[in-house]
């Protein structure tokens, strides 16, 4: 089973940082878990910022499709249903780790939850451990409300360390200086 | 000192009379069955009544197995919100109860199969709600411990804010907690959720009501002195309509949830010497725009620069017509009602006292308003 992330971002960094400071922030990705030759489903995936715990949270929300084209082009590929795929095909795709986590703590790790700005419902990962192992990674920095660079920085740890959740690999050259966080692999 | 106040029994005891049918496509037998007559708590979720309802239909159901739902006109009804806030949200009129010139009941439609899972939240009976309140509490926790001592420490978003005294309850302490929520036991429930030690709101009266463990605790959650700042949990729910009407039970019937807006942002609540933070000034930090006659230049060149960069996802979701991202309004919305618990408060009166008094077991406040928008409403938010 294969998992890429196919496309990142659609918003660059710096408005990105000004959301933050706002009350939202959304980061969109398309992620695909290859089934089989004809299968996959395609994940959405969100970045929204919580205005209560304070820290960003994934969203995300899957779709059964069907190739259309073969399968190594980046071709055409149809929505079997409208319906958002549910946890137990969901758990399908998850790396080991995360589905024994699920299994251990099936209401607080993954959540559904209603998506807060789409108003429709999605899954979470539940954000109440997040800003606790973020302090770890972010022990020394001081003020950061007006630093766009550390925000960056923040957001791709956070994004490292959630995507493997979800089996997502962030590359390392995002890290680099002058990311403009546009992946495509 | 006894747990709770006056006013939170009241809250407690609140229902809402409902009249449930069953939808006609799952009545099998002639004639089709008596609409089930339930006196719903107003602070209960509708999920926890359907072992009261079911007897009334199950003779009748169709084969196969159970996925409830509720719909109001044709609106499916989300789980996760308390009754009465669904009630005070979606009924501006003629079916509230102390209307005389009609039948005092709410009138339900309850399904048994076919569950609108793109537009609801699966749900697996109590379980769901129970997890549903035990995460809400959660997020209680966390927003209400982080708060600012003064404003030139202000630490960013990455500050802390954990949820540990709800995630190390112990098994015995949460069934209690929630069988008392369940059943009802308004004081039971009190002395295990201030355990929590969730935090004390403002003026003294409420500090006495929410837990007496805060008076001997540290300074970390007394927010009565001077010029500190606490976060209350607060979710508003947000009903804009176009024209300006008189009376609310002639707006229009809500359709989709796509025509209410929901916040789930807590309210930051300051304190200055003499001034008491009233419940106008709370809605006020959440909408600001329903109170600004004029806004500033600067305010206008952020709200476009945030739109701005929201623009590109944003228009892939809706049909947001871009033209009209940038424009200012030259007025300003205007609130029409404010309604908490059923209750429309008076605007003056003191936050800290519609929280601890009106707050839901949760320890949320959730605040129905009305607006009217000079444009259309979608492009508000």
């Amino acid at each position: 089973m294969e998992s890429n992330l196919s496309c990142v971002s659609s918003m660059g960094m710096g408005s990105l940082s000004k959301a933050i400071r706002g009350y939202f922030t959304s980061v969109f990705s398309v992620y695909k878990v290859q089934r089989n030759d004809r299968e996959l489903h395609l994940y959405d995936l969100h970045i929204v910022h919580s205005s209560s715990y304070r820290v960003p949270v994934l969203y995300f929300r899957g779709y059964n499709c069907e190739f259309i084209f073969p399968k190594d082009s980046y071709g055409l590929f149809l929505l079997v249903d409208g319906q958002p795929l549910a946890l137990d095909d969901i758990k399908k795709d998850l790396p080991y780790h995360s589905s024994k986590i699920l299994k251990d703590s099936r209401w607080t790790f993954m959540t559904q939850e209603e998506h807060p700005y789409l108003n429709r419902p999605w899954y979470a990962l539940h954000p109440c451990g997040t800003s606790d192992w973020m302090k770890l990674l972010f022990d020394n920095e001081a003020s950061v409300t007006e630093n766009e660079e550390i925000v960056q920085q923040y957001l791709l740890s956070w994004l490292s360390v959630v995507g493997q959740v979800v089996g997502l690999r962030t590359p390392l050259e995002v890290f680099s200086k002058n990311t403009q966080c546009h992946v495509l692999f | 000192m006894g747990v709770g106040t006056e006013a939170q029994k009241y809250v407690w005891e609140g229902a809402i009379p409902l009249q449930i049918h069953l939808h006609e496509s799952e009545i099998t037998t002639l004639p089709s069955p008596p609409p089930a007559l339930i006196l719903a708590p107003r602070i209960g979720y509708l999920p926890l009544l359907v072992p009261l309802i079911k007897p009334y239909f199950s003779s009748t159901l169709p084969p196969g197995s159970d996925t409830v739902w509720f719909d109001y006109k044709g609106l499916p009804l989300k789980w996760y919100i308390p009754t009465g806030v669904l009630f005070d949200l979606l009924c501006m009129g003629p079916e509230r109860p102390w209307n005389l010139t009609s039948d005092p009941v709410w009138i339900l439609q309850v399904h048994f199969r076919g569950y609108p899972g793109d537009l609801l939240s699966p749900c697996e009976g109590e379980e769901s709600v129970k997890w549903s309140f035990i995460n809400s509490l959660k997020e209680v926790e966390v927003v209400m411990q982080t708060h600012f001592g003064n404003h030139a420490k202000q630490a960013a978003y990455i500050i802390n804010g954990n949820c540990k005294n709800v995630m190390n309850m112990s098994q015995p302490d949460q069934l209690e907690l929630w069988r008392s929520f369940s059943n009802g036991n308004m004081e039971g429930n009190l002395r295990i959720s201030s355990k929590l030690k969730l935090g004390a709101v403002g003026e003294e009266s409420a500090t006495k009501v929410i837990s007496h463990h805060h008076q001997q605790s540290s300074s970390e959650t007394d927010f009565s002195g001077p010029g500190r700042t606490g976060r209350i949990p607060v979710r508003l729910y947000i009903r804009s309509i176009e024209e300006d009407v008189d009376d609310l039970e002639d707006v229009p019937h809500i359709d989709s949830w796509d025509r209410i807006s929901y916040l789930n942002r807590p309210v930051e609540m300051h304190k200055d010497e003499g001034k008491i933070f009233t419940l106008s000034d709370a809605i006020k930090t959440l909408l600001p725009e329903c109170f600004e006659d004029e806004p500033s230049i600067d305010e206008e060149m952020s709200r476009i620069e945030l739109e701005d960069g929201a623009k590109s996802p944003e228009s892939t979701l809706s049909n947001k017509d871009p033209e009209n991202l940038g424009s200012a309004s030259t007025e300003p919305s205007e609130i029409k009602l404010i309604r908490i618990q059923g209750i429309e408060p008076k605007w003056d009166i003191p936050f800290s006292w519609v929280v601890s008094n009106l707050m839901n077991p949760e320890y949320y406040l959730h605040i129905c308003v009305c607006i009217r928008v000079a444009q259309d409403p979608d492009k508000i938010w």
